[in-house]
C-alpha cells in the first residue's frame, strides 16, 4: 500500500507524456474514436435488422463470434496485417484501434437489434395505422422505447474498449495499461507502479460504467415512467450481458 | 504473413501442453464460481433483497479490465495460480448467478405449487423440480461463462510466465517477434472457445431431453 | 373414463368458523382471496363445488385443506381430525391436487408424472409402473402410447387428464380441483365433466372443486357454496335447491335470470311421469279412433306403425271414416331419450314448435309422450328434487336392463 501511496504522491508520475493524465487522454481518447467509429458502423445495421426482421441470423451469428473472440486474440490476429500496412503505426496504435472497433460492433449492433424487437409490434402497427413514415416509426416510436436496452449495448461496447486498450500496452501503446506493464518490467521497484494503475484503470471503467448506467437509467424512466424506482435502481446495478444467446 | 508450419509439427508437445494448461485456467475458476453462484442464486430465490447487493457486487468484479484484476492480485499472491484464478472466478459470478436466477424464476409457478401441494419437502422440491427445470438457462450461463473465461485467461501471461495456457504462447510470441507462435495461440483460444461452446450444447440437449420434445398435439 | 379396481374411501371435510385475512385495513372491506368466517360440512364421497365471483376466497378455501394456505383462525376437520395437528408433507401426500394449469412436471415422462405421490411414498418400482398403467387407462389416455411422452407432446385436454391420474395415484380419499377444466376449449370440457362425473359415481371421493363457472358449479356439484366478494358464503344448497329457492338477491343475481331453464337441466325426461298418448295403427278405423281421442285432453292422435314405432300427428277432428294412412300425418315431433335432460327437451319442442314429444325406450317402442306443459309445470314446482346419481344409476339399470353405461363420446 505504502508503495502505491509513494508512486501517487510522486509529482513525476503527474508530468509529461509519461503521466498519469496523458496516459488518462490517450486511454479515453482511443477508447471514444473506436466506440464512435463502431457506432457507426453498428447502429444503422442493427437499427435495420430490427425494423425490417430480416437478417436477424446474422445478427445473433456476429453476437455468438464476437463473445467467443478474447480481445488479446484480436489484437494479435490483426497485428500481422497491420505491420503490412504500415510499420511505424502498425505495431501500436493500429492493430490496438481495430481490436478495438472490431469488439464494440457486436453489442452495439445486436442490442440495437434486440432493443427493436421487444418493441410492442401492435404499437408500430398503429403508428403505421396513423399514418407515420418508416423513419417516423423508427425515430418516434421504436428507438425512444428501445433506448434503455440500445444504451445497454453502448456499456458493454465501452467496457470491452476499456479493457482491450488497457492489453493494447503490450503492443507499445500508451494508455494507462503502460503502467501496468511498465511496473511489471521494473520488478519490485514497480510495485507501486503496477498496482496504481491497476486501480486507476479499475477506477476508470467502474466510473464510466456507472455513468452509462445513469444514462441508461434516464432512457429507461423516460421510456416507462410507470417503473418503480426500486426496478430503476436494480436495472442500474446490472452490468448489461451480450444479448442473442441461442 | 509467414506462418512456420514446420516450427508448429516440431513443437505439438508444447501446443497440447499450452491448450491442456489453458483449460485447467478455465475449468477451475467455471467449477467454483459454479458453486459459488448456485449457492447465491438459492439464497436469493429463498431472500429476494439479495439480489440486488449480489448484482451490484459483482457487477463491480466483472467491470475490471482483466489485465488491471491480474496485476492487483499478482502482488498479494506473488505468481501461484491463485492469482489468476482468482480473478478469473469473480468474473463467472455476474454471468453464472444472473442466469442461474433467471432458471429458477422460469420454472413455472403452478408446477411448485403443484410440487408442494402433492407434497415435496423443500429439499426434495429443489433437487428433483428446481433444478432439473433451471438446468438448460444455468447451461446457458456456463456457455457464456466458459466462452469469457477462455479470453480472459490469455490475459493472465502478460503478467507472467507461470500461469501457461495458450496466452504464453501469444506473449512469447510477440515477445520473440514470432508471427506463427502468436497468430497460433490466439487462433487456439478462438477455437477452444467454440469447441467448449458446441460440447456445452451438446450436454445441454442429453441432459434435457424433455426440452426438446416437440408439442405435437394428440388426437381426441 | 372407468374406475380403477382400489379400495374406495372417502373422509368428510369440515370447515368450522375458518377465516383468512390478509389485509388489515378495514377501509378496503376485505382484501381479494380472503375468507370470512366460514363453515361448511362436506359429506363424504359427495362433490362440492365453490363457486363466485374472483376474488371472493373460494381458491383460499380450497389451499387452506392441504394447507397451502395456514387459517387465520378457525379448524378445517379432515374426518373430524385437525388438518393443523396433522404434519403437512403427510396430509398433502393424502390429498389430490389437481389445477387448470395442470402443474405438469415438464421434465418428466407422462409415467413419472403420474406416480409423483407413490413415489414419494416409497412405493417399487414395478409397483408404481403398474399404478401408472393402470391410471392412465382409467382416464383414458392408452398407456403403451402416452406414458414415455413428455407433458409439451400432449394437448391441453390430454394433460389434463394426466393431471386428474396424478391425483388420483395413491388413491387419496379427498381431492382438490381449482378450476381442472378451465383451460380447455368447451367441447373438450364437457367431455372431460362428463367422464369424470361417471368417473366419480365408482370413485366416490370427497371432492372441492372450485369454479367461477356456475353452469359448472350446477352440473357438477352435489352441493353448491355459492361465494360474495369478501370471503363470504351466500348460499350452500344442492344445485336444484339453489336454483329453486336462492338465498339472497346476490345468489339470483349470479345464478342467471335464466335459473329455471338451468334448473331444468338437472332433471331428465325419465323423472317426469309422461303423459299417456292416443295411437292410431296405420289401418285402424278413422272414426273409433277419434271416438276414443275426443275423450282426451290432447287433442292429437299419433299413427304409428304395426310395431307401435311412431310415424306422426295428425288432429283428431282431421280423422275421417275409413282406414288410417301414412299420408294423414300432419306434423312430426322429436324423439326423446328418457336420459335427455328437461332443458334439452324443451329446447327440442321449442325448435320444433311443436306441444310434444315422444318418449321411446331402447327398442324403439313408444312409453308416452311430455309436453311442454308438463315441463313448465315442474318449473314452477319449488320442491321437486332431481334424483341423485345412485338413484339415477338404478333407475337406468331398471329401464335398460343389460345395457351398460353410454360409452364417452
Amino acid at each position: 500500500m505504502n508503495e502505491v501511496i509513494a508512486w501517487l504522491t510522486n509529482p513525476a508520475t503527474w508530468q509529461g507524456q509519461t503521466g498519469i493524465p496523458w496516459r488518462l487522454v490517450e486511454h479515453v481518447a482511443i477508447s471514444a474514436v473506436s466506440v464512435l467509429t463502431a457506432t457507426l458502423i453498428a447502429l444503422p445495421i442493427g437499427l435495420w435488422i430490427g425494423h425490417t426482421g430480416r437478417g436477424a441470423t446474422v445478427a445473433i451469428n456476429v453476437a455468438n463470434i464476437g463473445r467467443a473472440i478474447p480481445s488479446y486474440a484480436v489484437i494479435v490476429i490483426v497485428l500481422p496485417f497491420s505491420l503490412g500496412f504500415s510499420t511505424q503505426f502498425g505495431l501500436n496504435l493500429i492493430p490496438t484501434f481495430l481490436a478495438m472497433v472490431l469488439l464494440a460492433v457486436p453489442p452495439i449492433m445486436v442490442n440495437a437489434y434486440a432493443g427493436l424487437q421487444e418493441v410492442d409490434r401492435d404499437l408500430v402497427e398503429a403508428a403505421r395505422g396513423m399514418g407515420l413514415t418508416e423513419r417516423q416509426i423508427l425515430s418516434g416510436v421504436e428507438v425512444p422505447i428501445a433506448a434503455p436496452v440500445i444504451v445497454g449495448g453502448f456499456r458493454t461496447a465501452v467496457l470491452n474498449v476499456i479493457a482491450t486498450a488497457t492489453i493494447g500496452a503490450v503492443l507499445g501503446f500508451g494508455g494507462l495499461g503502460r503502467f501496468i506493464l511498465d511496473g511489471r518490467l521494473k520488478g519490485v521497484q514497480g510495485t507501486g507502479e503496477l498496482i496504481g494503475g491497476a486501480i486507476i484503470v479499475a477506477v476508470l471503467a467502474v466510473g464510466v460504467d456507472l455513468l452509462l448506467a445513469l444514462v441508461q437509467r434516464r432512457y429507461a424512466r423516460r421510456a416507462n415512467p410507470q417503473l418503480p424506482h426500486a426496478r430503476a435502481f436494480r436495472e442500474l446495478a446490472e452490468v448489461p450481458l451480450p444479448p442473442g444467446v441461442p | 504473413m509467414v506462418i512456420d508450419w514446420g516450427w508448429i509439427l516440431d513443437h505439438l508437445d508444447d501446443i497440447a501442453a499450452a491448450v491442456w494448461g489453458h483449460i485447467v485456467l478455465t475449468a477451475i475458476p467455471l467449477a467454483v464460481g459454479f458453486v459459488i453462484s448456485l449457492g447465491l442464486a438459492i439464497w436469493a430465490i429463498r431472500k429476494p433483497w439479495v439480489y440486488g447487493p449480489v448484482t451490484a457486487i459483482t457487477g463491480v468484479l466483472y467491470t475490471i479490465p482483466s489485465l488491471a484484476a491480474f496485476a492487483l492480485l499478482v502482488p498479494v499472491f506473488g505468481f501461484s495460480m491463485l492469482a489468476a484464478f482468482i480473478p478469473l472466478t469473480t468474473y463467472t459470478l455476474l454471468i453464472l448467478f444472473r442466469n442461474i436466477v433467471a432458471g429458477f424464476q422460469g420454472v413455472p409457478p403452478e408446477v411448485l405449487e403443484a410440487a408442494d401441494a402433492m407434497g415435496y419437502r423443500p429439499r426434495e422440491r429443489l433437487l428433483r423440480v428446481e433444478i432439473p427445470l433451471a438446468v438448460p438457462l444455468m447451461i446457458t450461463g456456463v456457455r457464456l461463462a466458459a466462452v469469457t473465461l477462455i479470453g480472459l485467461a490469455t490475459v493472465a501471461s502478460i503478467l507472467g510466465s507461470s500461469f501457461g495456457g495458450l496466452g504464453q504462447l501469444i506473449t512469447e510470441g510477440l515477445q520473440t517477434f514470432f508471427p506463427t507462435k502468436y497468430v497460433l495461440g490466439a487462433v487456439l483460444s478462438v477455437l477452444l472457445a467454440f469447441a467448449v461452446d458446441f460440447l456445452l450444447v451438446r450436454l445441454e440437449r442429453a441432459v434435457t431431453p424433455w426440452s426438446r420434445a416437440r408439442a405435437e398435439v394428440g388426437k381426441p | 373414463m372407468t374406475a380403477p379396481a382400489t379400495s374406495q374411501r372417502a373422509a368428510t371435510v369440515e370447515f368450522d368458523h375458518v377465516t383468512k385475512s390478509y389485509d388489515a385495513r378495514p377501509s378496503s372491506g376485505g382484501a381479494p382471496g380472503a375468507v370470512n368466517d366460514l363453515s361448511l360440512r362436506i359429506p363424504a364421497g359427495k362433490i362440492c363445488v365453490l363457486v363466485g365471483p374472483s376474488g371472493c376466497g373460494k381458491t383460499t378455501s380450497l389451499k387452506m385443506v392441504n394447507r397451502l394456505i395456514e387459517p387465520t383462525s378457525g379448524r378445517i376437520l379432515l374426518d373430524g381430525v385437525d388438518a393443523a395437528t396433522r404434519d403437512t408433507t403427510e396430509l398433502r401426500r393424502s390429498i389430490g391436487y389437481v389445477i387448470q394449469q395442470t402443474g405438469l412436471f415438464p421434465h418428466q415422462t407422462i409415467e413419472d408424472n403420474v406416480v409423483t405421490v407413490p413415489r414419494l411414498l416409497g412405493w417399487t418400482k414395478p409397483r408404481m409402473r403398474a399404478r401408472a398403467e393402470e391410471l392412465l387407462a382409467v382416464v383414458g389416455l392408452e398407456p403403451g402410447k402416452y406414458a414415455k411422452r413428455y407433458p409439451a407432446q400432449l394437448s391441453g385436454g390430454e394433460r389434463q387428464r394426466v393431471g386428474v391420474a396424478r391425483a388420483l395415484a395413491a388413491d387419496p380419499p379427498i381431492m382438490l380441483m381449482d378450476e381442472p377444466f378451465g383451460a380447455v376449449d368447451p367441447i373438450v370440457r364437457e367431455r372431460l365433466q362428463n367422464e369424470f362425473l361417471r368417473l366419480q359415481e365408482q370413485l366416490a371421493k370427497t371432492i372441492l372443486f372450485v369454479t367461477h363457472d356456475i353452469d359448472e358449479a350446477i352440473k357438477m356439484g352435489d352441493v353448491v357454496a355459492v361465494f360474495e366478494t369478501g370471503g363470504i358464503v351466500a348460499q350452500f344448497a344442492p344445485p336444484a335447491e339453489m336454483l329453486a329457492n336462492p338465498a339472497s338477491d346476490f345468489v339470483a343475481r349470479f345464478v342467471g335470470t335464466d335459473r329455471g331453464l338451468k334448473r331444468l337441466s338437472l332433471f331428465r325426461v325419465a323423472e317426469l311421469p309422461l303423459s299417456p298418448v292416443v295411437t292410431a295403427p296405420i289401418g285402424a278405423d278413422g272414426t273409433i279412433i277419434r271416438r276414443v281421442a275426443a275423450e282426451q285432453p290432447f287433442e292429437y292422435v299419433l299413427i304409428v306403425t304395426a310395431d307401435q314405432a311412431p310415424i306422426g300427428w295428425v288432429h283428431r277432428d282431421h280423422l275421417a271414416p275409413g282406414a288410417i294412412s301414412a299420408e294423414q300425418v300432419e306434423v312430426t315431433s322429436p324423439l326423446l331419450d328418457r336420459r335427455t335432460t328437461l332443458k334439452d327437451a324443451l329446447s327440442m319442442l321449442l325448435d320444433a314448435d311443436v306441444q310434444a314429444g315422444l318418449v321411446t325406450d331402447r327398442t324403439g317402442a313408444l312409453r308416452g309422450m311430455v309436453t311442454v306443459a308438463d315441463i313448465t309445470a315442474l318449473m314452477r314446482e319449488p320442491d321437486a328434487r332431481p334424483l341423485d346419481p345412485t338413484e339415477r344409476a338404478a333407475a337406468d339399470a331398471e329401464d335398460d336392463p343389460g345395457a351398460g353405461v353410454a360409452a364417452g363420446s
